[in-house]
């Protein structure tokens, strides 16, 4: 389906009502215990205003998935929350974002340290030019880390259903495998560092079934100890592994392209009895 | 009707038109000729420079010999020597101007490639870099005896290497500056996702993946400075003696070398200055074989 094919008729015809209100996230979320609460009011890239009203609550040891058309700005949101969109010209925050009670945007907060407990798996897959095993193990240098680094970097590639592949060239170029691999390294080496929340951006959308597979396994186990927010185009995965499903849509009614939720919901109850229309209609044509 | 029925029949097997290579064919005559142009123009690109080597090796090939590399520079009129000290004093020269430009060149375009960005200061230090990079190197010679030897009152191999510095810095700089900003910026920001510093990311990331790069540059612009006379004759002078560890004193230098012996009246100078030249030309050239494969990525090999 082409999202933005079916954007332009929708924004048009509904109006702004048709989301969550604030009770209703209150709601879906209950009384579990929520590790990092988004609470977006505006989020600009210069004069261009991105996302808006996006409170997406994120509940520790779960998985959740962010939803939504191409360009609505599901990474963009994926990025404020470990800061890397301060490296953007011109980006301007207003909201919050408490991570364990501490505002990450407040002014005393070093956003360095909030990197380093909170890891990130890019949309791109972007290995470092050094070795297999020196990619994996630079969070562990970078952290200080004095344990065995041949084990954790074994672990972290076995986690990333990358072992196999890469066993007997741990020391050839990180840069020398394919776009799927390098995309598994990269999970490795994110999750080496054993990170308490892991983003990740469209993770397997460069892989193959059983690669994806092995991936979301993974995020199943590590979500035992740690906590997952994912980005996805792909429903079905979000169905699979997400305990909590954000969906993001687009307004082109101003002249602009602003990002906003429109539904975060438990993910059974997302997607088999969606409460808004454009939900509805974003479920619907995924699956036509 | 049975015409028609007969020639539309293959295409719904074959291909529409035909895939196959016609040498009449407007493109492909088009193609042919274009190749032919920018071969042939290549190799007159490459006509002046392997006549000069063809002249380097057949004048100057004739004396080479262990004992050229062993013995000092002849007097006018006599007969064997060698250019020892020239090849010796080059080396040095190019060694101190090496130590004076690396260190500035490369830390300034660290600057200018992560810290200056559209800062005025980077803007200004950009455009001077670029200015001294199309300094006649005279000038160069002439500024490093005004500031050096007319201070220290001697002509000496550090006021020689001052001014072969002042060459380097700016392509050392510049090519160094492009080198860093070659890195994939998605590489940057894996470096800070995981929670490294700026610094950290310079130090760890940036800089050993531009590494190959910055080695080229300074290999160019030691490449230039080797063969830089004018410079010298201001600084660095000449010496027919061995260089004995002491930078204060003059030096001699093959480019000097050349310049002295190739309009001198005596045959045996000449021809020295010829193996001179072979001699400088070789080391350049093993200088930058040398650079390539040491700093060949892993994957290319
Ligand atoms: N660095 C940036 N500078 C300026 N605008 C940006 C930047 N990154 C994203 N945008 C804009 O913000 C909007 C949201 O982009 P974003 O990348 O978050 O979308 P997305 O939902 O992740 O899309 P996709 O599913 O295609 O990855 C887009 O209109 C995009 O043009
Ligand atoms: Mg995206």
């Amino acid at each position: 389906m082409n999202s933005q094919e079916l954007s332009a008729p929708m924004t048009s015809e509904m109006p702004d009502s048709g989301r969550d209100s604030a009770a209703q996230i209150a709601a879906a979320v209950g009384d579990a215990p929520v590790v990092m609460d988004c609470r977006i009011k505006t989020l600009h890239y210069g004069d261009f205003l991105a996302v808006r009203d996006t409170d997406i609550p994120i509940v520790s040891n779960e998985i959740t998935a962010f939803i939504g058309p191409s360009g609505c700005g599901k990474s963009t949101v994926l990025r404020s929350l470990n800061r890397m969109n301060d490296f953007v010209n011109g980006f301007r925050f207003e909201g919050s974002v408490h991570y364990r009670g501490q505002d990450i945007y407040a002014p005393e907060i070093d956003p360095v340290a909030v990197r380093r407990s909170i890891g990130m798996v890019f949309q791109q897959p972007n290995p470092f030019a050094m070795s297999i095993y020196k990619n994996v193990a630079f969070g562990l240098k970078l952290n200080n880390f004095k344990g065995n680094f041949d084990e954790r970097v074994e672990a972290a590639l076995r986690g990333a259903a990358l072992w196999d592949e890469v066993k007997d060239k741990l020391s050839s170029s990180g840069l020398s495998l394919s776009g799927g691999q390098q995309q598994r390294l990269c999970i490795a080496r994110a999750i080496a560092v054993e990170p308490e929340l892991l983003l990740m951006d469209e993770p397997c959308s460069a892989l193959d079934p059983i690669a994806t597979r092995r991936v979301e396994d993974l995020m199943l186990e590590l979500k035992e100890k740690y906590t997952i927010a994912i980005v996805t185009h792909n429903l079905q995965q979000a169905q699979r592994v997400a305990d909590r499903t954000a969906f993001l849509f687009v307004d082109t009614s101003a002249g602009g392209r602003t990002g906003y939720l429109i539904e975060y919901r438990p993910s059974a109850e997302l997607f088999e009895d969606p409460r808004e229309e454009r939900t509805k209609a974003y479920i619907r044509g995924e699956f036509s | 009707m049975a015409n028609a029925a007969l020639t539309q029949a293959p295409a719904a097997t074959g291909p529409r038109t035909s895939l196959r290579r016609t040498i009449g064919n407007r493109r492909t005559l088009g193609n042919s000729a274009l190749t032919v142009l920018a071969v042939s123009l290549t190799l007159l690109a490459m006509f002046p420079l392997f006549s000069v080597l063809y002249m380097l090796i057949v004048r100057g090939g004739a004396l080479l010999s262990p004992s050229l590399f062993t013995e000092l520079t002849p007097g006018a009129g006599m007969e064997g020597g060698g250019i020892g000290n020239a090849v010796v004093g080059t080396l040095v020269v190019v060694a101190i101007s090496t130590c004076l430009a690396l260190p500035l060149g490369f830390l300034g375009a660290v600057y200018l490639a992560e810290y200056g960005g559209d800062r005025k200061l980077a803007t200004l230090v950009r455009f001077a870099a670029k200015v001294l990079t199309g300094l006649p190197s005279i000038l160069a010679g002439v500024f490093a005896y005004a500031t050096v030897v007319v201070t220290t009152g001697s002509f000496s191999a550090l006021a020689g290497g001052c001014a072969m510095a002042i060459l380097m810095i700016p392509t050392v700089m510049l090519t160094s500056e492009s080198a860093l900003l070659a890195v994939p910026s998605k590489m940057k920001m894996a470096a800070f996702g995981m929670g490294a510093t700026r610094a950290q990311t310079v130090l760890r990331i940036v800089i050993p993946t531009a590494i190959p790069g910055i080695l080229t540059g300074v290999m160019l612009a030691l490449a230039r400075a080797m063969g830089e006379t004018a410079p010298l004759l201001f600084t660095a002078l000449f010496s027919d003696y061995w260089f004995e560890g002491k930078l204060t004193q003059p030096i001699a230098s093959l480019s000097v070398l050349i310049y002295n012996f190739a309009g001198s009246p005596f045959e045996h100078q000449v021809s020295l200055a010829w193996a001179a030249s072979l001699v400088l030309v070789s080391i350049v050239l093993i200088l930058n074989v040398t650079a390539q494969f040491a700093t060949r990525r892993p994957e290319e090999q």
